[in-house]
Parts: C-alpha cells; sequence; structure tokens
C-alpha cells in the first residue's frame, strides 16, 4: 500500500492505572523515548475499556489503538485484566472479521517495573500502524481534517 | 403517443444521463429492487417496486444544515448549503408519486424548507405505470390509478415498447430532451394492457378497503377505541414502518462533534421510537399503544382534518411486507371500522 | 398439530391454570402472521394460526407480560425455548407466571425467498408433499418447499426443547448443523474482500432496529442508542462509520448471550445476513473458551462474565484465518 512519507498515526493507548500508566511513567523518568504520536487515557483498570471507547477512537481520528493492563495475575483489582482479556479477544476477532486490518488494534500487558516495555511496545506499534497508512476502513468521513 | 422499444431503453438512459444525472430502480438481488445512479449497462428492475421509497431523493435519511467552526469564543455559522444539480428519477410508481404531492403540503408550506425545495425544484419526476399489481397494493383506496400514474411526465409499458406522456412543462422538456430517441406509436396494444391491469386491480384481496368514515370528524371516536390494545400489543416500536413508508416526515435535528467543528444535520425519526418528540419534561407518549395509536391517527385522521381530506398514505403496501411482526395499516384500518 | 393446540389452550384457559395465551394470529393474506395475545376460546377459534408461516419468535413478549399479574400459556418452538431459557438466566422473565407448552419446530417457510423467484400477487400457499402450490392474481405456480425455506431453519441447531411444562409432539435431538459454514468462508478470505462483502451488506441498513427490537437478548429498558448520555445515539447513520458501529456495538453487547434464533435476518427489511456477527462470535467462544450454547440451561455462566486463568491472548487473533 502507498504510504505517504509524511504519514504521521495517531496512536490511542489506554494505560490502566496501577500498571501500564506507572510503566509509562517510569519510561519517562528514565528518558526513555517513545514515539509522540502516542495519546495516553489513563483509566483505572483495562478492563473499564469499553468497545465502544475503542471505536470512538478510531472515529474521531486514530489511526491505532492499543490496550495496556496489568500481567493476568496482577490485577490490582484481582481479575479485572481476566475480563479484558476475553472481551478483547473477541472484540478484535470481530474487527478482522470485518476486514479491519489486524494491526490496527493491539493488547499488551506492561507492569509498572516495564518502563523499557513500555516504550518498545510503543515505538514498535507505532511502526506497524504506520506501515498500513491512515485509518480509511473504520473513519468517520465527517472527523476528518480537511 | 411517442414510444420507444424496450429494448434500447439503454440507449435512452445513456442519453438522458449524459446531461444530468439519472436514477433507475435496479435489481440489488432476487426480489430487492432499490433506485441506483444510473451507470452504462445497468438494466431496469422487473420488481414491481423498491424497498425503499422514492421520498429519497427530496428528503434524505441524513443530510447537514449547517456547519459551526468554533474558535476561542466566537462561533462562526457557515450556511453550507449548494445549489442542487439537475437530476432525473425514472420509474417512479404511481402511489411514490403521490407521496410527493403528500411531502409538498408539509415541507413546501410557509416557512418553505429550502434543502427539500432545492431538490424539488431540480427533480424530474418521470413514473411507471403497473401492470402487475401486488397482493399487498391499495393505491385505489387512496383514489390513486396505477395505470394512470402522475408526476412531470409518465411511462406506460405495453410489454414491447415504453410510451410517454407529459404532465407537467418539466415532463415536457424531459421528452423534448429524447424525442429524437422517441417516435409516435399505436397504443391500442398498450389499452389492452390497461384494461387487463384494471381486471386485476378489481380482484385485488384489497380492492373493497375504503377510506369510508376516516377523516377529522371522528377524532374522538377513532382516539378512543377499545381496538388500540390490542393492534399495538406485538408493535416491537422499531421504526421499519415509518423508514420505507413514502410519506412519513418526521425528522430530527441534531450536532455532531467532528473534533473540529461542529456538523448540524437532521435525519428521519420515528414515531414509534421511545424518546420521539422528548421534551425538557420527559417524553408525551410513555406507552407503545399511545405511540401506536399516534402513528395511524396522524395518516388516517389528523392529516387530512389539516389537508383537505388528503390522506397521509398512499398504499404503497410496504409496510404490509415490512413490519417484522406484520401490523400495518390495513389491519388498523379494518379493526376500527369493525363494529 | 393447530387443533392440538387451541384445543389445549382452551383446556388450559377453561380450568383456570392459564388466563391468557400468547401464540400467532392469521392477518390479511397467507404470510402476514402477527404475535398475539389470547384471552378466550372465541378468539382462539377465530384468530390462532400455527402454520408453515409462523415463524416469529414469541419468547420476548413474556418479558412484558410476565410483569402483569395472572399465568400465561406460551407456545414455544424448540428455537425459542432457548431464547426463553436465556431470558430466564438474566431475570428477565418470571418463571412462575409462565406455563410452557413445548411445539414442534420448523422449516418455516419464507415468503421473501418465494417473492425472490418472481412469483408475484400471492393469495394462498399450500404444501402438498414438498411441493409448494402457490395460488396468485396471475394463475397457479409451483416451487419445491425446500427452495423456499427461511434461511434460520435451513441451519437448524437443535430440534430439543430445553425448557417446557408439557410437549405437543415429539421431543427432538440437538443437531449437526452446517451453522457456520458461511462464517468460515468469510475468514477463509483476504481482509479486503471481508470488508468489501461487509460494507455492501451494512450500506443497505436503513436503521429501523427491527433486528435489535425483536432479538430476544436485547431487552435494555434504555438502550445505549437511545440514551443521549452515551454519546453514541443516534437515530440515522449518517455514514459509513456510523453503519458499521452499529452492527458492531449490538453484535458484541449480545455475544455469549445470543441463541442463535435467527429473527435478527429473518426481520431485516433489507436482508442484511446479521446472523453472520452473532455466529462469528458463537464460534469464537466455541473455539477459544470450550462449546457453550446460550440457553441450554438457566444456570451456567456466560462466556463475557466468565474466565479461566489460561485463557488465551487476544494476539491469536493474528495466528488464525486468513490476514
Amino acid at each position: 500500500m502507498q504510504v505517504n512519507e509524511n504519514f504521521e498515526p495517531v496512536i490511542v493507548a489506554f494505560c490502566c492505572n496501577w500498571c501500564s500508566y506507572a510503566g509509562a511513567d517510569l519510561s519517562g523518568t528514565n528518558r526513555l523515548n517513545y514515539p509522540t504520536n502516542v495519546k495516553i487515557i489513563r483509566v483505572p483498570c483495562s478492563c473499564r475499556v469499553n468497545p465502544m471507547f475503542i471505536l470512538r477512537a478510531f472515529q474521531k481520528g486514530a489511526d491505532g489503538v492499543i490496550i495496556c493492563g496489568c500481567h493476568p495475575g496482577d490485577c490490582h483489582y484481582t481479575s479485572g485484566n481476566y475480563f479484558t482479556r476475553r472481551r478483547i479477544t473477541l472484540l478484535y476477532s470481530m474487527l478482522d472479521f470485518l476486514g479491519i486490518e489486524r494491526n490496527r488494534t493491539r493488547l499488551e500487558w506492561v507492569s509498572a517495573a516495564e518502563g523499557a516495555k513500555f516504550a518498545a511496545t510503543m515505538e514498535q506499534f507505532t511502526a506497524d500502524v504506520k506501515a498500513l497508512g491512515p485509518n480509511r476502513r473504520l473513519e468517520d468521513l465527517r472527523c476528518r481534517k480537511q | 403517443m411517442l414510444k420507444i422499444s424496450k429494448s434500447r431503453l439503454g440507449e435512452l438512459f445513456d442519453a438522458v444521463a449524459a446531461k444530468q444525472t439519472l436514477y433507475i430502480p435496479t435489481d440489488r438481488e432476487p426480489g430487492a429492487a432499490e433506485y441506483k445512479k444510473y451507470e452504462s449497462g445497468m438494466e431496469l428492475t422487473k420488481e414491481l417496486n423498491t424497498v425503499r421509497s422514492a421520498k429519497d431523493f427530496f428528503f434524505p435519511q441524513t443530510e447537514n444544515l449547517a456547519d459551526f467552526k468554533i474558535e476561542g469564543k466566537t462561533i462562526e455559522v457557515k450556511d453550507i448549503r449548494e445549489e442542487c444539480g439537475d437530476f432525473v428519477v425514472f420509474g417512479v410508481r404511481a402511489c411514490d408519486a403521490r407521496s410527493f404531492t403528500i411531502l409538498d403540503k408539509v415541507f413546501l408550506c410557509e416557512p418553505v424548507d429550502s434543502f427539500y425545495k432545492n431538490r424539488r425544484d431540480h427533480g424530474t419526476v418521470v413514473t411507471m405505470a403497473c401492470s402487475r399489481p401486488a397482493e399487498t397494493c391499495f393505491c385505489q383506496t387512496f383514489g390513486i390509478d396505477p395505470t394512470s400514474p402522475e408526476g412531470d411526465a409518465a411511462c406506460f409499458d405495453d410489454g414491447e415498447s415504453i410510451f410517454f406522456k407529459a404532465n407537467t412543462e418539466k415532463g415536457q422538456a424531459f421528452i423534448d430532451s429524447i424525442a429524437s430517441l422517441l417516435e409516435e406509436g399505436d397504443t391500442a396494444k398498450l389499452d389492452e394492457v390497461n384494461a387487463k391491469t384494471k381486471e386485476i386491480m378489481a380482484k385485488l384481496p384489497l380492492a373493497k378497503l375504503s377510506t369510508g368514515n376516516f377523516g377529522g370528524d371522528k377524532l374522538n371516536e377513532y382516539f378512543n377505541s377499545d381496538k388500540w390494545a390490542e393492534l399495538s400489543e406485538a408493535c416491537l416500536g422499531c421504526g421499519t414502518c415509518t423508514f420505507v413508508c413514502p410519506t412519513c416526515q418526521c425528522y430530527d435535528i441534531r450536532d455532531f462533534n467532528t473534533g473540529h467543528g461542529i456538523k448540524r444535520f437532521r435525519c428521519w425519526d420515528s414515531c414509534m421510537y421511545s424518546d420521539f418528540t422528548k421534551m425538557a419534561h420527559g417524553n408525551p407518549r410513555l406507552t407503545q399503544l399511545e405511540r401506536f395509536r399516534q402513528r395511524f391517527m396522524h395518516k388516517l385522521v389528523y392529516f387530512p382534518a389539516n389537508n383537505n381530506g388528503e390522506f397521509g398514505c398512499v398504499g404503497c403496501g410496504r409496510c404490509l411486507a415490512k413490519c417484522p411482526i406484520s401490523m400495518n395499516i390495513v389491519k388498523v384500518m379494518k379493526a376500527l371500522e369493525e363494529k | 398439530m393447530q387443533e392440538a393446540m387451541i384445543k389445549r389452550a382452551k383446556e388450559l384457559l377453561a380450568d383456570g391454570s392459564v388466563d391468557r395465551v400468547i401464540g400467532w394470529k392469521r392477518g390479511e393474506f397467507a404470510y402476514d402472521i402477527t404475535p398475539a395475545v389470547f384471552t378466550s376460546a372465541e378468539e382462539l377459534e377465530r384468530d390462532f394460526v400455527f402454520d408453515d408461516f409462523t415463524a416469529a419468535n414469541v419468547s420476548k413478549y413474556l418479558v412484558k407480560e410476565t410483569a402483569k399479574e395472572g399465568k400465561i400459556l406460551a407456545f414455544l418452538k424448540p428455537c425459542d425455548t432457548y431464547s426463553f431459557n436465556q431470558l430466564i438466566k438474566e431475570h428477565r422473565i418470571d418463571r412462575e407466571k409462565v406455563y410452557v407448552v413445548g411445539i414442534p419446530g420448523g422449516p418455516k417457510l419464507d415468503i421473501e425467498k418465494i417473492k425472490a423467484k418472481g412469483i408475484t400477487g400471492v393469495l394462498s400457499v399450500k404444501n402438498e408433499d414438498y411441493t409448494l402450490k402457490i395460488e396468485t392474481l396471475y394463475g397457479e405456480e409451483t416451487m419445491p418447499f425446500s427452495e423456499a425455506v427461511l434461511d434460520k431453519c435451513a441451519s437448524c441447531k437443535s430440534k430439543k426443547h430445553v425448557a417446557y411444562d408439557e410437549l405437543i409432539g415429539e421431543d427432538g435431538d440437538v443437531l449437526e448443523s452446517n451453522r457456520f459454514d458461511m462464517v468460515e468462508k468469510l475468514e477463509n478470505m483476504t481482509a479486503q474482500e471481508r470488508f468489501d462483502f461487509w460494507r455492501g451488506q451494512f450500506s443497505k441498513c436503513i436503521r429501523c432496529n427491527a433486528c435489535r427490537n425483536v432479538c430476544p437478548a436485547c431487552t435494555c429498558e434504555n438502550c445505549v442508542f437511545d440514551n443521549p448520555k452515551s454519546g453514541i445515539d443516534n437515530k440515522a447513520a449518517a455514514d459509513s462509520f456510523e453503519e458499521n458501529m452499529f452492527h458492531i456495538i449490538r453484535a458484541f453487547h449480545v455475544a455469549g448471550r445470543c441463541t442463535d434464533c435467527g429473527e435478527c435476518s429473518r426481520v431485516c427489511p433489507q436482508h442484511i445476513p446479521l446472523h453472520l456477527l452473532n455466529r462469528k462470535f458463537i464460534k469464537d467462544i466455541n473455539e477459544l473458551y470450550g462449546e457453550y450454547q446460550a440457553g441450554a440451561d438457566t444456570t451456567s455462566r456466560a462466556p463475557l462474565t466468565d474466565y479461566t486463568k489460561d485463557d488465551c491472548e487476544p494476539s491469536v487473533v493474528h495466528e488464525r484465518g486468513v490476514e
């Protein structure tokens, strides 16, 4: 697919407050760079993420959406991320079924101690989405900036 | 009357489409037709009518009304209205053609709806007479003759050729624009076809349905009828009837935040919905019975009362075919008339 | 069968076990059946019908009916009993207020398929030894019964009644059905082909909400699509995104609770194959979290409100099907 060299994807990252958001903070304090394309939205737990949030992000201009949460077994609320895992697996499978590119969505477990992993994940994900080009299949034309 | 052989319809469509946008009813899949913008090679459907009615051309399902740009504390209002291009809608049936008269009464009375008027002024309606009515048809009940449809120009199919007749100036202009493809024809066979169609019309299961006592002066009697409970019982409140109906005209106006401005748009609404005409104090009709009753009272009593006896239904039969639980205006009319 | 049902309904009304009956009422033509509640023997005798066109699932009406006083007799086909159980599990129906009589299932007929053959002006449809004799305004037509069967009946998953107080006729078995065939076919297409297929389908959607309103799993009193506070209340699909969004979200909301009754596709005025979305979820759940049939019982946890510590990761999506 022809991709404009200057295309910079908009990435929305839903990060759970207790692990992955702290992990993002850690990558900052360790002065590890990760792309400025990533816009972080803090949620109390990854299971707060409603499928509507993901669709809304795509509607309003996101090219890729990633969800970060605590590792299974370590959820601050005990079992939230288990529900996330099932819910997001089914949602991503449905998006794939409808023909949305697989690499536009991801789920990653990042703990509060994994600052390096956070930065590396965001770097990799941004590169993957950049290769796909702008989101056209789940786009709301009214929201496209002229 | 001027005519063209059916085998040359493609040429005719190509000629029309070369000068303005042309929409014809075409098959989407076996058993379902829809209006589509004509492209060379597209064929006219053999179905009696389309699933969605022709009101879409003058009153689309969604339409932008205005844009707002917000910068700091100033709001700029943008008028996004554009002059519509000329277009032709071909193959409209008599029922849908009558629905435009009804919609005109709503949108073209003061204050005139400029969006609707824009499209109405630029659109030419070319109707097609029916020869194979369905069991769900009851346009006769509302004084519509399917063998003699309204519209700017009317077409008649005798099996081999399509005949053209102008009803208005616009229709005459349309026929003049394709006159080079037409020739004079003898209408003897057409008269036979029309006579046969009238025979079938008399045999239709709903041929005897009459608007009889319906109208403004029976308002209280019908409103308080005890039949509404039974009639509305199975209604799902879905809105299918209102969306396939060629005369339903309710709409909602909403604002959409695009992230870099607001788009104010209007979209079809349905009186079947639980939040229809929700106001600051709440909803005026809290039960499905009231909403169901409202729809049919509007079509059979309130609209004729306000519009010199013109009913808000054209007998197209779409609600008979598409309601998920098979409730429709015919069943309502018959139940209310039952003593 | 219709006679036996009317007879039994009259008996139960007469002895006071129930004070009303929910079933189907005949309409103007052969095929326009309306679900209806009958309160007397006369009404039953005059209007009750059970034939090749009574495909409607009446279990959802029981939500409204059991909120009233008294007990109602419900005639449920095997597929309807699954919806019934699911509604019991979700506490939407008061079991005490329903007397369930299990009745034989389909296959039921689809008038749209008869009309798609070019048969118009249908006045009556008679089944003679699996050939349909159709009387129309334009003469008599025939077609094989099998070609007019409803899609949902053609891929029937079970003739077993999973809930009943008594049965009229025989009980059946859970069947080996081909209901995931089309889902698999789509999974094996490329992403672009799948996208084109679904765009072609969803662009037809007129947001009539018939699918949502007929669905037994959609019983929210204030649906998210009608709620201005949700931010996604839209009456019409203003563009392709909104066309997609409604269906993705609705399929997701019923995931794990959908009993695959097929009503959504049957009622869609634009013939969108909505059941494929729900079957995709069912297939995924079966493959990833174990075989699960919603409505088979009233006690098991729905897959999306349950988990195991060893569930697979979402990255499994990258390893399945065709990209």
